[in-house]
């Protein structure tokens, strides 16, 4: 780590800021330049980011990382209710919140490594999702989820109809006068956080999160985390206290977590439990490995894949796939139709969990390796030999 | 104390559940050094074992009966189970008992699916880092669950328990505690079925030449292999095993508990937290935890309780494995030097 | 003037008694070696400075200061650095990394974040770093990542790894053990060099010729306490130290 100079670190930066405020140009051909999905590279590459500084660098591999963003969610959604749609406090109050709840279950957790670990998360995560969907239902609204407004219906009886319940207090925006019909939309200082605007404003943020883990990773307390994951005995008795090390990475990354939900909130007011179930912790771990966990830029490009291909299978169905195969002869096409029907539509998880068994089968260190192999092809001719092999070829015998 | 019992009861088929589950990972971690995430899922492919036995017997042939018509002038249709056309009397036994005698079919299965998955993924991750292993696994676990979802759709399917067994069993009026304590006979069924595995597997272990070389490759895989022993096949009869227990309980679980694609996973984290709990790779431990578990869950549902710690009852399996972590940090039963590096 | 005193430790396993009234002293600048049979307690006693075994009984004093009930970071930056039997490293690192990592943990203390502050940009770690590795012979591999080291290197690199940190105490745990003689040879002229630093060391070893080229005190432990210590060449000749090894008498 020490090898990398501070100006390719610079470079490194602005090629990605230009990489991801250009998206919406140069995604444009392979049919992703629009807000919406965007939006959800940029919000999911801050989650992954956020996940690499604690798995990535230390090694501990947390199953109950969705708790913290769907803390991050509920967060923001009550600010939004309370005081005003602006973003800037409700994104500000869920960093606090996710920060204060993962210093809590991290303070816990931490106590354990390896797989007590994993299943100490897993374990409040679990707690935190089903405490939301029952006792906590005044502060999560429960199955329906927290809103804004929402639709009830009034008047009751044989014509009721649903209306939007106002019940929201906004108190900042209705001192400021500020009043809005039918469902808020989020805004920054009166910009509507929808459509690039929308994007724009987690594209920054997704720059400066992606800043703040590459400062951390050439860090002294980078360093320290990879020496915990390399050998958490040794640096023990180099004179480092492992615990608030990695309670501080733990933090940090349950930060970046709350801040990816509160922006899941920012695009579309509301939030739900499901966000915190074990799957969605699965998703944000494959898509750290399958970019390459460790690596800078290996768990943002694992979430823009698998966001990315998420969205192009779950859109087929089966029509476009008769169409698709419409150039067979009539057996094979119903053949090739039923079979890949299996894996797109309903079937993404399928084609997802096919890819995380492929990943870390044959590809354990990510795409990010993968590039330095097939990159190692080509300057193969300068490989330093092994140096450990000098001193034993004297060792023939006395 | 009438009402304590009925919890105690009421945790029984529960916590066989959770013990079964938590035994077949327990094997597998023990002996092979694995943490398999799907085990859950193996759970859940023996109650679609037992489902996709029900439909099979149930299948119906139709025969038109040209003599009467509907009251839109076709004819009536007869449907018949082909079991019953075919065996009369014992096709409707059959149909009637398909949940037990689904379990002759549920274990050649899922020891085919064992041998199959320890051969094909599993040998080939004794040696990479748990973190591979539960992420290969975890894989594993989404593909096998969307497979079936494909195939079953996605709603829960219910199985109902043989005619004889569908009724409550008065155990208060039994035991002279009063009317109050009935308890339906399946979970009685299966409570005493769990045990039942419970003891095969441990006598297996304790009594048989081949469990002792098991019991000795759960404290020292290598020096096992270097003994002369072929460790490796005797692994994969483990595996096996393990998913047949799994598959076992899940089948039987049906009628309790319709199963959806998604149970496995719901019983896979809680059957983890019980082998923490009980201490990893202790199977005395896994048993105790999953039956103790089971009962204070149903302890925590008791509204009494709810109406103290509201809640509890979603949370109350969670709380006490962080508990014991922290406070005993190998579990229940754990063997130092297990899992601790 | 003893840096590290120990006085009437005991130490049982259950039944067994590893460690019974043993009192050592042990001087500021010698080398001491610690010699003994096979289940003698070396290793507890070597266990108890280092924080990872408490004794039932006794003193642990160290430049003055109890090391009982001190965890292993705490009685590092006390300046006593360990040697590990099998080398323990920072395994998937570069030398250079290494030797960086204990370096930072002397000159930042027990916790530091800054996220202004590249370990890059710190030239003073750096060049230390470098400078320590040229020592030990291993600057031509600095951006070599260790896992492939031989046993050997993998040694060197330990020390250098405590050298950067200028404990006040080195332990060494049997820095020989399972090397070839080609590698024993180098480890003994390291440890030559590095007794020119005047760095306080405390030897565990069962070669006699690392023990004799290196030592200038020799203490021997057997069942649990010391039943002779003194300069080699009386140790050499001590009855007791040859009853205590029974067979192997020759030494």
């Amino acid at each position: 780590m020490l090898g990398k100079s501070a100006r390719s670190d610079w470079l490194l930066l602005i090629i990605f800021s230009i990489v991801v405020l250009t998206a919406p140009i140069t995604l444009a051909p392979i049919g992703a330049g629009y807000p919406d999905l965007l939006q959800k590279f940029a919000i999911f590459g801050i989650f992954a980011i956020g996940f690499n500084i604690l798995f990535g660098l230390t090694g501990y591999l947390s199953f109950g990382h969705a708790a913290f963003l769907g803390v991050g969610s509920y967060a923001s959604v009550w600010v939004f209710k309370l005081f005003t749609m602006n973003v800037i406090p409700a994104v500000l109050f869920s960093l606090i919140v996710a920060g204060v709840f993962a210093l809590v279950i991290g303070y816990v957790s931490l106590r354990r490594s390896g797989i007590y670990f994993s299943i100490i998360t897993l374990a409040f995560a679990q707690m935190s999702y089903n405490l939301a969907y029952s006792v906590l239902t005044p502060l999560t609204n429960g199955e329906t989820g927290l809103q804004v407004r929402h639709l009830a219906p009034v008047d009751r009886g044989p014509d009721y109809v649903l209306k939007l319940v106002n019940e929201d207090l906004r108190w900042v925006d209705q001192a400021l006068g500020i009043v809005e019909d039918g469902i808020p939309i989020t805004n920054l200082f009166g910009m509507k956080m929808s459509g690039y605007p929308g994007f724009y404003f987690s594209a920054v943020l997704l720059i400066i999160a992606f800043f703040i883990a590459l400062r951390i990773s050439r860090s002294n307390f980078g360093m320290m985390l990879r020496a915990i994951k390399s050998n958490q005995n040794r640096l023990n008795y180099t004179g480092i206290n492992t615990r608030p090390y990695l309670l501080a990475a733990f933090v940090i990354s349950g930060m970046y977590a709350g801040l990816a939900g509160s922006l899941m909130a920012v695009t579309d007011p509301l939030a739900g439990a499901e966000r915190m179930q074990w799957t969605a912790s699965g998703e944000i771990v494959l898509m750290t490995i399958l970019g390459g966990a460790g690596t800078m830029l290996g768990p943002f490009l694992g979430a823009a894949l698998i966001k990315y291909f998420e969205n192009i299978f779950s859109s087929i169905n089966e029509n476009i796939l008769q169409t698709t195969f419409s150039f067979l002869p009539e057996p094979l096409q119903e053949l090739f139709v039923t079979v890949t029907s299996l894996f797109v539509g309903p079937g993404w998880p399928l084609t997802m969990g096919l890819l995380f068994m492929l990943i870390v089968i044959f590809l354990p260190g990510g795409l990010m390796q993968g590039f330095s192999k097939i990159g190692g092809l080509f300057r193969r001719e300068k490989k330093p030999q092994s140096q450990s092999e000098k001193p034993q070829a004297q060792d023939g015998g006395p | 104390m009438d009402a304590i019992f009925l919890q105690i009861l009421n945790g029984l088929d529960k916590g066989g559940a959770y013990a079964l589950i938590a035994l077949g990972l327990t094997l597998a971690f023990g002996t092979l050094g694995v943490v398999n995430f799907a085990h859950g899922a193996l759970f859940m492919l023996g109650a679609f074992c037992a489902v996709a036995f029900n439909k099979l017997v149930s299948l119906q042939q139709i025969v038109l009966d040209p003599t009467k018509t509907t009251a839109w002038g076709t004819p009536l249709e007869i449907k018949t189970p082909y079991v019953e056309a075919w065996f009369g009397d014992f096709g409707t036994f059959l149909i009637n008992y398909s949940v037990p005698f689904s379990i002759l079919v549920t274990i050649p299965i899922m020891l085919i699916i064992g041998i199959v998955m320890e051969r094909g993924l599993i040998r080939h991750f004794y040696n990479r880092p748990h973190a591979d292993q539960i992420l290969v696994t975890f894989g594993l676990a989404i593909v096998l669950e969307e497979i079936i979802k494909h195939f079953f759709g996605a709603n829960p399917i219910p199985q109902s328990a043989p005619d004889i067994v569908s009724g409550s069993a008065n155990i208060g009026l039994w035991l002279g505690m009063g009317e109050a304590i009935v308890y339906p006979w399946w979970r009685l069924v299966y409570f005493a079925f769990s045990a039942v595995v419970i003891f095969a597997v441990f006598a297996f272990l304790q009594f048989t030449t081949y469990g002792m070389v098991v019991r000795a490759g759960m404290f020292d895989r290598h020096t096992v292999g270097l003994l002369g022993i072929n460790i490796q096949k005797r692994f994969t009869v483990i595996f096996g095993l393990a998913a047949v227990v799994a598959g076992m309980a899940g089948a039987m679980y049906t009628p309790i508990y319709p199963p959806d694609y998604a149970i496995g996973m719901q019983f896979l984290v809680l059957s983890f937290v019980v082998v923490v709990v009980g201490g990893m790779g202790s199977l005395g431990g896994a048993v105790t935890a999953g039956f103790l578990l089971g009962i204070l869950q149903s302890f925590a549902s008791m509204n009494e309780i709810k109406s103290i710690f509201p809640g509890i009852d979603q949370i109350i399996i969670y709380l006490v494995a962080v508990i014991i972590l922290l406070t005993l940090p190998r579990g229940l039963l754990g063997r130092k030097g297990v899992m601790e590096d | 003037m003893a840096i590290l005193e120990v006085k009437d430790v005991n130490k049982n396993f259950g039944g067994l008694r590893a460690l019974h009234s043993l009192n050592l002293d042990v001087e500021e600048g010698s080398v001491h070696a610690i010699i003994g049979p096979n289940g003698a307690g070396k290793s507890t006693l070597l266990n108890c400075f280092v924080g990872r075994l408490t004794p039932d009984s006794g003193t642990v004093m160290f430049n003055g200061k109890s090391l009982l009930g001190l965890k292993p970071h705490q009685i590092n930056q006390a300046g006593v650095a360990r040697v590990f039997q099998t080398p323990e490293i920072f395994d998937d690192l570069s030398l250079l990394d290494n030797v960086v990592i204990p370096a930072l943990a002397k000159a930042d203390g027990a916790f530091k974040l800054n996220l202004w502050q590249a370990v890059r940009n710190r030239s003073e770690v750096r060049d230390e770093a470098e400078s320590i590795l040229e020592d030990v012979g291993l600057a031509d591999q600095k951006s070599t990542i260790c896992s492939s080291l031989s046993r050997g290197d993998k040694r060197r690199l330990e020390m250098a790894m405590c050298l950067i940190q200028h404990p006040k105490l080195l332990l060494l745990d049997e820095p020989t053990a399972g090397m070839s003689r080609y590698d024993t040879n180098n480890t003994i002229d390291l440890l030559k060099k590095i007794g020119e630093r005047g760095i306080t060391k405390i030897i565990i070893e069962h070669d006699m010729n690392v023990v004799f080229s290196l030592a200038t005190t020799i203490s021997v432990l057997a069942r649990g306490t010391i039943i002779a210590s003194g300069n080699p060449a009386d140790i050499k000749n001590d009855s007791r130290v040859k009853e205590a090894y029974l067979g192997s008498a020759e030494i």
